[in-house]
């Protein structure tokens, strides 16, 4: 990563699945790292089932609040198709990282539109590098379901030139005292599954 | 290292850079240095600073904080910046009332800013009053909302132009380009120039904070209430934002009598205009030399006149272009801007939705494009603005992959009970006029209940105006559905026409007891305050009757069928009559009623009518069957997904084949 650049990770995802929180911790991150950063999202009107977009931009200078089309160096996604829905945004050497999961929107659980077929395999022939993680067994495995965006952002980390320390120093002053480690066990989980 | 002879552009540049990068360079500076080597050694931090990033006047990189300093920086959103920059510039006392993108205004200011006074105002007119009152008495002021909150608030809003101020008195307002979560998205810039006072924009979250400062200013020095504008992609950014101590306002506080400048009667109104007036042209002056709006020189043969988000977009498709950067939207620096236009080639506005500043630079007479380039709807993007200015796109795009996605739009959440009360009303055929808040999204299918929805509290009115003009087709069809909190913002007026001037309109009152749509804000009717501490609540049913209604009844929307029996015999009611339809939220943990126990839906019971799926719930999903079943008709059959079932019991309401129970 250049020092002059500006980085651009676009997290993606479904309300509720904790986007809002891992782009904010990541936004921290980036701050306490020495980086000038901006951070936008937009969530649909629903508190929850909408799709999330969030934008978080680090570097020496950064200027708009969004990341333009084409422009992403990660496209973090925690859900299948949302994946597809913000591809444009990737740049053509952009890494994906994926969430295996599907979550039915509602033209699908009520019967009027089929969920895409073979939709990783389609990630896949454009984003060969693309990295699936099978989030909720992992947050299975680590004992709470809610850590599935922490997980990720052990994933993303080591795509990134920041020390995991910084991560888990931001962690402990992020989150409530109780679930600061689980947390700190989730990111050192994903980071362990991201590329050595 | 520090340079004999500093050329007067630098000059220039340094004192529009902001006071707060100012002092960080100050602080960086070696102690005890007699005055003239200290602004030498700032202007040799600024040239060395310019070195190392290029493009001057850039205000994140040059004074970058390093580790270990003093200074405090902090990662904040828009509207977190805007409520910092209320506790430190001396507010006393903040109002509002809900209403994306400006919701968390207050709300921070509430959490975190015990010295300032702030409570939920009932609707966007009672918080401008109320900080108006408080201005009057010398504190420093805010009241936020969004954009078409001005609209309910015009009216004090307009005058309090007349009567001006006493403290300080900044209008926070929202614009929502895109239409994110809006009916529609009219530009504030323009009730600045109706009103004749000024409008402030800022482009970051730090200008955000700073502007909070200087509008008090502002509004203070010129005697005027001001306009901050931000819209959905300032108070919803974050960046990087130095904090600074709490100052309290200048003014002395108390009540002083002073009716020929607070009292508009004509004769007083009369005197006032023309200060307006004179007002405005000396803000007009004012503005030329206003630090924040400033040159930025490059290369000349394009110059851009901006504000706003606008601006970050602008400056990072052409960081070499030269710019002209409004901090100030109104009244403009004709000055300033005409001899920005003189030194550059093509002079093009980049600004999101109305051409506010290319009409008014049109009209001095200067050519200017603006646009013919962005188009008039919508926000703009980085992507579209790097083409408008360049002609092309740098991004590489991996591009896209050719497959139908379906949509997630937003839905009422699992167990929601406006859920369960259109699920009633859907029965009776009815003609809903809607309203605003989490009830509107009963427009979308598969419900699709909603038959207009116009602003907040209009359907109470439109129920009336529909069922007094049609008469007897309308009988037992015109139905209003409003929630409680869009209830006291503006739909008590409408319902005491409704009892006042007849007919028979049926008002549903949605009373899911707080302001969902929002995120869960408190109002009148919560019994809590902003702050949760426990106050009044008011009673509904007492209300509706003191207006003299005689058919008011409440009713829990989960037991549909009861609702269903009683929406019928309101229908049919000769007169005006209010059914409320009381259950807290489902995403309330106070209050809650909910049994919080999935249901389950006996498969081979399940005849795949799908009279449950169509009531929208995100809880219920349709399994087909593939394979023809020996002996069955059905194509499919519904399941409910434990995870998201809270047990409301709607399913097992509507379902006639006694399929659903709860699961053991």
């Amino acid at each position: 990563m250049s020092q002059d650049r500006v980085y651009n990770v676009l997290i993606v995802g479904v309300g509720g699945q904790g986007i809002i929180l891992a782009s904010d911790v990541l936004g921290r991150v980036a701050a306490r790292h020495g980086y000038d950063v901006k951070k936008n999202e937009i969530h649909g009107m629903a508190q929850r089932g909408g799709s999330v977009s969030s934008h978080v931009r680090f570097g020496k200078i950064v200027s708009s609040p969004i990341i333009k089309m084409g422009e992403a160096d990660v496209l973090l996604s925690f859900e299948q198709i949302e994946t597809l829905r913000y591809f444009p945004f990737l740049s053509e050497n952009g890494q994906v990282i994926v969430n295996n999961q599907k979550i039915l929107p509602p033209a699908v659980f009520t019967g009027q539109q089929e969920y895409p077929p073979d939709v990783l395999e389609r990630i896949m022939q454009k984003a060969p590098k693309t990295i699936v993680v099978d989030g909720p067994s992992v947050a299975k495995n680590i004992g709470n379901p809610k850590v599935l965006n922490v997980i990720f952002l052990g994933v993303l980390s080591k795509f990134l030139d920041i020390p995991s320390e910084i991560y888990e120093q931001t962690l402990r002053e992020t989150l409530k005292p109780k679930l600061v480690d689980i947390n700190i066990r989730a990111f050192n989980e994903g980071r362990s599954m991201g590329p050595a | 290292m520090i340079p004999d002879i500093v050329p007067i552009d630098t000059y220039m540049k340094i004192l529009t850079v902001p006071q707060s990068q100012i002092r960080i360079m100050f602080r960086s500076c070696p102690k005890k240095l007699p005055g003239k080597l200290i602004l030498a050694h700032y202007v040799w931090a600024f040239l060395s600073s310019c070195q190392e990033s290029g493009p001057a006047c850039n205000e994140s990189a040059p004074w970058k904080l390093t580790k270990g300093e003093e200074t405090v920086k902090e990662l904040l959103s828009g509207n977190e910046a805007i409520a910092r920059g209320a506790y430190e510039y001396g507010v006393r006392l903040a109002s509002a009332y809900p209403g994306t993108p400006s919701t968390e205004i207050l709300e921070y200011i509430g959490e975190r800013y015990p010295e300032i006074v702030a409570g939920w105002a009932p609707n966007e007119k009672v918080a401008v009053e109320v900080a108006a009152g408080a201005s009057y008495g010398g504190s420093r002021a805010l009241a936020a909302m969004k954009h078409v909150g001005l609209n309910v608030a015009a009216d004090p809003f307009m005058t309090l132009s007349y009567t001006g101020v006493n403290g300080g008195f900044v209008i926070v307002v929202c614009d929502d380009p895109a239409m994110h979560s809006s009916q529609n998205e009219q530009d504030t810039r323009n009730y600045a120039k109706f009103g004749k006072v000024p409008c402030l924009e800022p482009s970051d979250s730090q200008e955000a904070k700073d502007f909070i400062g200087e509008s008090l200013r502002i509004s203070e020095d010129f005697d005027t209430p001001v306009i901050f504008r931000s819209s959905t992609r300032i108070s919803h950014s974050m960046s990087l934002v130095e904090l600074g101590e709490r100052k309290e306002g200048p003014r002395e506080l108390g009540l002083k009598k002073d009716a020929v400048k607070y009292v508009m009667l004509p004769a007083m109104a009369r005197r006032k205009h023309p200060i307006v007036e004179e007002r405005l042209r000396n803000l007009a002056t004012f503005a030329e030399t206003f630090p924040f709006n400033r040159v930025i020189m490059g290369d000349d043969s394009i110059g851009v006149i901006t504000s706003g988000v606008a601006f970050q977009y602008a400056r990072e498709a052409m960081p070499n272009a030269s710019f002209l950067k409004l901090g100030m939207v109104w009244p403009l620096p004709e000055k300033m801007v005409r001899d920005f236009a003189s030194r550059v080639k093509r002079l093009i506005v980049i600004e999101e939705l109305d051409p506010f500043l290319e009409e008014a630079i049109r009209l001095m007479g200067i050519k200017v494009e603006g646009k013919n380039l962005t188009g008039l709807c919508g926000e703009l993007s980085p992507e579209q603005v790097e083409i408008i200015l360049t002609g092309k796109s740098s991004a590489k795009s991996i591009g896209g992959i050719d497959l139908e996605l379906p949509m997630r739009p937003p839905n009422m959440c699992p167990g929601c009970p406006h859920r369960a009360t259109f699920t009633a009303l859907k029965k009776n055929k009815v003609y809903v006029a809607g309203d605003i808040g989490c009830y509107t999204l009963g427009a979308l299918p598969p419900l699709g209940m909603l038959d207009n929805c116009l602003c907040m509290g209009a359907g109470i009115g439109i129920s009336s105006g529909l069922a007094r003009s049609l008469g007897e087709s309308a009988k037992g069809k015109a139905v209003a559905v409003i929630g409680d909190s869009t209830f006291f913002h503006s739909g008590m007026t409408p319902l005491l026409e409704l009892a006042y001037n007849g007919g028979h309109a049926t008002v549903v009152i949605v009373d899911n007891r707080i302001t969902a749509m929002t995120g869960a804000q408190h109002h009148p009717g919560t019994g809590f305050t902003l702050r949760e501490e426990p106050t009044i609540a008011v009673d509904m049913e007492k209300l509706c009757a003191s207006f003299g209604l005689r058919r008011v009844r409440t009713v829990n929307p989960y037991k549909i069928r009861e609702l269903e029996k009683v929406v019928k015999e309101e229908l049919e009611a000769p007169e005006p009559s209010v059914i409320i339809s009381r259950a807290p939220c489902a995403l309330l943990k106070s209050g809650r009623i909910l049994p919080d126990k999935p249901l389950r839906i006996k498969q081979d019971v399940c005849t795949g009518c799908k009279t449950c799926i169509n009531t929208g719930c995100p809880a219920l999903e349709f399994v087909k069957i593939d394979v023809p079943e020996p002996g069955k008709k059905r194509k499919g059959y519904s399941r409910i997904n434990a995870a998201l079932c809270v047990g409301c019991g709607t399913c097992f309401e509507v379902c006639k084949f006694d399929a659903i129970e709860e699961a053991s």
